[in-house]
């Protein structure tokens, strides 16, 4: 079994080798990513395993067992011993899993003790942020190019565009090493906030404000994308999340308190 | 042989003719036929839908529609396949093998069975005239979530009354099968030496009955928020838009269990007849159906964990959901057993019924994934979601449905279809089915939302790929058609018992089965 898990991890890594040809979940930054990456492939090869093992019986059977080879029907249709088994399994099996994933939704949703709070808001169909201790906030949609690519019979290349559709013109900016709380509600309709290396995805709903936290450990830029329809341009309203060291942050916020309140002078 | 289609003839002569005899027909076998077809017609109009969807995704940017009406199609075509594909498909069936499998001459209750389809015709042509409103037809997708199916234009009330009188039909129907089982056996057929068909298919009556009304329920107070000044739903007026979904899933859950339990039933009387060998675990397996039915009203939110539930609630859906592995299993482990030591033969029926116990296997393989709160943050609403419902309602549902056709078409018609033309359709749609949904799991993992008409270029590939298997699964049923109209010009030469280890009532009857089944209820002991 080893081996085989060996030799799929092999072909996984030399087909996500090209990133066109990308076949699993991104590996996270931020612990809760990491935490729901981790669950996924432990889930993932437990299913391989049970699947070959299924599989490969029921196989056996199909190559053996037919009436081509000369197979008699044996006459057993029943054996509570071998059904008590194979309901017991799968139930220890289970909760096998449950465990590590209970202990992670619980470190998931766990809240407290963050540094700074980032309030999101959805719009049709566009991101509002606000930060909250910080005093900065701005509106973030789909950059112009893209924009301008996406339309029906634009003849743009959108190969040629950077970043297509996963572009914004104002970066959402996060510290690293830094607990960071996200709230999320929305204007008009339900949108949801998800950026996958850094989090999981939470809804973004009006009337509601829900939670999110993340600690990004890597400086970077992360891209995602609203994920619950909401609309026509639904599949237009990208994330991108720009996280550098503290002092970086720090300095960003500087600068953009001051901008922001030139903006509104105007 | 001729005795039999003389004995049809005569029983034929008080019967209008010609259109009316289908309008007015009581006959559980006219009717099985009028939902089949039906269903085979609205198979190929959601289809053709899927492949609008397809084609637009074939490569990123948009080349062929607006992302709104991308949004009515992708509504559409889950609308069109679940409410006028699979269901009816169903229902067909049990029509037609019901009473010929419990030794009734027909229905229970002839002239509602006539009414529960004939309300799909008008039904279907009211949700599909929305298409041509200016302002188009519903876009905020099947489920229908508020605030955003609220901003919907002009089809909204006629999409919730079709479902409406989808949702009547459906309930007609459950009653129907629910008083033919419960009191039209043959003597000595007790429930627990019932056909598996038939239990699989009284299960899903009752989940009909108690799945249907919470639709209604749900799809009416939209509507009244929408016209009648309530706030069910919208925040600003004190509502809550997170209680739809928790109805509409109340709904929505046991339903795609109405979807699978009688297509479970298909395979567990196919798998048997071509091993030559009884059913593994019959009393098991009438237990996990039952479980299964049962858990599916306490797992409904694993559908809404992004939805900001509480960590109590997450926790105790995501543990009810897992448990839906066990009696699954047992069923799938059953099955394994069934062909264990059998006699196998890989007729098309056969062949079909072994692709869907893989592939929905796989498919309930990524459910158990899904099911998994902390992973779901990265799957909910993902093209893994999509890959995962498809498995299971395409090589599964679909597959059962093809697979009961191949099976019963003797039984029906007195005529046998060609193998070597159903090997090649069996083939090709498998194949096909795999490139199409395969490489959405990879996609759905690497990022890409589901719902939207064009994404970001590293998509590209795969979404090649799918949308070239979904022409190529598109154009493999034209081939089932070209079969189901072949067979239909055969002479009658189908023996009364077509499959070597068929087992059950249906197979004593002459092929094509009499109109009236059993005139006189066999014994069973």
């Amino acid at each position: 079994m080893n081996r085989l898990s060996a030799l799929i991890i092999a072909s996984l890594a030399s087909i996500s080798s090209f990133a066109d040809w990308e076949v699993n979940m991104p590996r996270g930054v931020s612990p809760t990513a990491n935490a729901a990456y981790d669950l996924h492939m432990l889930i993932f090869y437990i299913t391989v395993v049970i699947g070959v093992i299924v599989f490969g019986v029921m196989f056996y059977s199909i190559f053996h067992h037919r009436k081509s080879k000369g197979a008699k029907p044996a006459s057993f249709h029943e054996s509570t011993t071998v059904e008590v088994i194979w309901t017991v399994i799968p139930f220890v099996i289970l909760v096998g899993m449950a465990v590590p994933a209970t202990k992670t939704l619980i470190m998931m949703e766990d809240t407290r003790d963050s540094e700074i709070t980032l309030k999101v808001t959805g719009y049709q169909w566009m991101w509002k942020y606000d930060y909250v201790e910080d005093n900065v906030s701005f509106f973030s949609k789909l950059d112009n190019k893209s924009n301008e690519a996406r339309q029906l019979g634009s003849k743009i290349d959108v190969k040629k565009v950077d970043n297509y559709l996963l572009n914004v013109d104002n970066e959402v900016v996060l510290p690293t090493d830094t607990k960071v709380r996200i709230l999320l509600t929305a204007s008009d309709v339900i949108h949801a906030w998800w950026v996958p290396e850094i989090t999981g995805k939470k809804d973004a709903i009006p009337g509601y404000i829900n939670e999110l936290w993340v600690d990004i450990k890597k400086p970077g830029v992360y891209r995602g994308q609203c994920t619950e329809l909401c609309g026509k341009d639904h599949g237009f309203m990208p994330i991108v999340v720009r996280a550098v060291p503290k002092q970086e942050y720090v300095k960003w916020v500087s600068l953009n308190q001051k901008n922001r309140v030139a903006d509104k002078s105007e | 042989m001729s005795t039999n289609i003389d004995h049809i003839k005569e029983e034929h002569h008080h019967q209008p003719s010609g259109l009316m005899r289908w309008i007015t027909t009581t006959n559980h076998k006219d009717i099985g036929s009028l939902y089949l077809w039906f269903s085979l017609l609205m198979f190929f109009i959601g289809g053709f839908m899927a492949l609008i969807i397809r084609a637009e995704l074939f490569q990123p940017g948009l080349q062929l529609v607006v992302p709104g009406f991308f949004n009515q199609m992708t509504t559409m075509h889950a609308l069109i396949m679940i409410f006028g594909a699979l269901m009816p498909a169903f229902v067909g069936l049990a029509n037609w093998q019901l009473p010929m499998m419990i030794g009734a001459p027909d229905m229970a209750l002839p002239r509602l069975n006539n009414w529960s389809f004939w309300i799909l015709p008008f039904a279907f042509t009211m949700l599909l005239s929305t298409l041509f409103f200016e302002s188009g037809g519903p876009a905020a997708g099947w489920t229908l979530y508020p605030p955003l199916s609220l901003q919907g234009g002009n089809s909204m009330p006629f999409v919730i009354f079709s479902l409406h009188l989808l949702g009547a039909s459906s309930i007609l129907g459950a009653i129907n099968v629910i008083a033919t089982i419960l009191n039209m056996r043959a003597p000595g057929m007790t429930l627990m030496k019932m056909p598996i068909f038939v239990w699989t298919w009284l299960i899903t009556a009752f989940l009909l009955i108690a799945a249907m009304p919470v639709l209604a329920g749900a799809i009416t107070m939209l509507l009244t928020d929408r016209f009648y000044g309530t706030s069910f739903f919208t925040a600003a007026g004190g509502g809550d838009p997170v209680l739809f979904q928790h109805i509409f899933w109340f709904f929505g859950h046991p339903e795609v269990y109405i979807l699978i339990l009688p297509a479970f039933g298909i395979i567990s009387t196919i798998i048997p007849a071509f091993s030559r060998k009884k059913l593994f675990g019959y009393d098991s397996m009438v237990y996990a159906t039952a479980s299964i039915a049962l858990l599916s009203f306490i797992v409904w939110a694993h559908h809404m964990f992004t939805v900001g539930m509480p960590l109590a609630g997450e926790i105790f859906f995501m543990f009810t959901t897992m448990l839906i592995a066990v009696p699954t299993g047992v069923k799938v482990f059953n099955w394994v057993a069934t062909m264990w030591r059998g006699s196998m033969t890989f007729e098309t029926p056969m062949l079909f019924s072994l692709a869907f116990i893989i592939l929905f296997t796989i498919g309930g393989f990524s459910g158990l994934m899904l099911a998994i709160t902390p992973a779901d943050f990265q799957y909910h609403d993902t093209y893994f979601v999509v890959a995962h419902f498809h498995y299971v309602l395409v090589p599964g549902a679909i597959f059962a449905v093809i697979a009961a056709v191949y099976y019963w078409l003797p039984k029906w018609t007195g005529k046998m279809y060609n193998e070597t033309l159903g090997k090649v359709h069996f083939w090709m749609t498998t194949v096909f089915v795999n490139i199409t949904f395969f490489p959405m799991h990879f996609v759905g993992l690497a990022g890409m939302p589901r719902r939207i008409p064009d994404y970001a270029v590293q998509f590209t590939d795969f979404n090649m790929i799918a949308s070239i298997g979904a022409f190529g699964f598109g154009l493999s049923q034209l081939l089932f058609v070209y079969i189901l109209f072949q067979t239909l010009r055969q002479p009658v030469t189908a023996a009364d018992k077509s499959w070597e280890g068929a087992e059950g009532l249906e197979w004593t009857l002459p092929s094509p089965a009499p109109y009236h089944s059993f005139d006189t209820p066999p014994k069973v002991d």
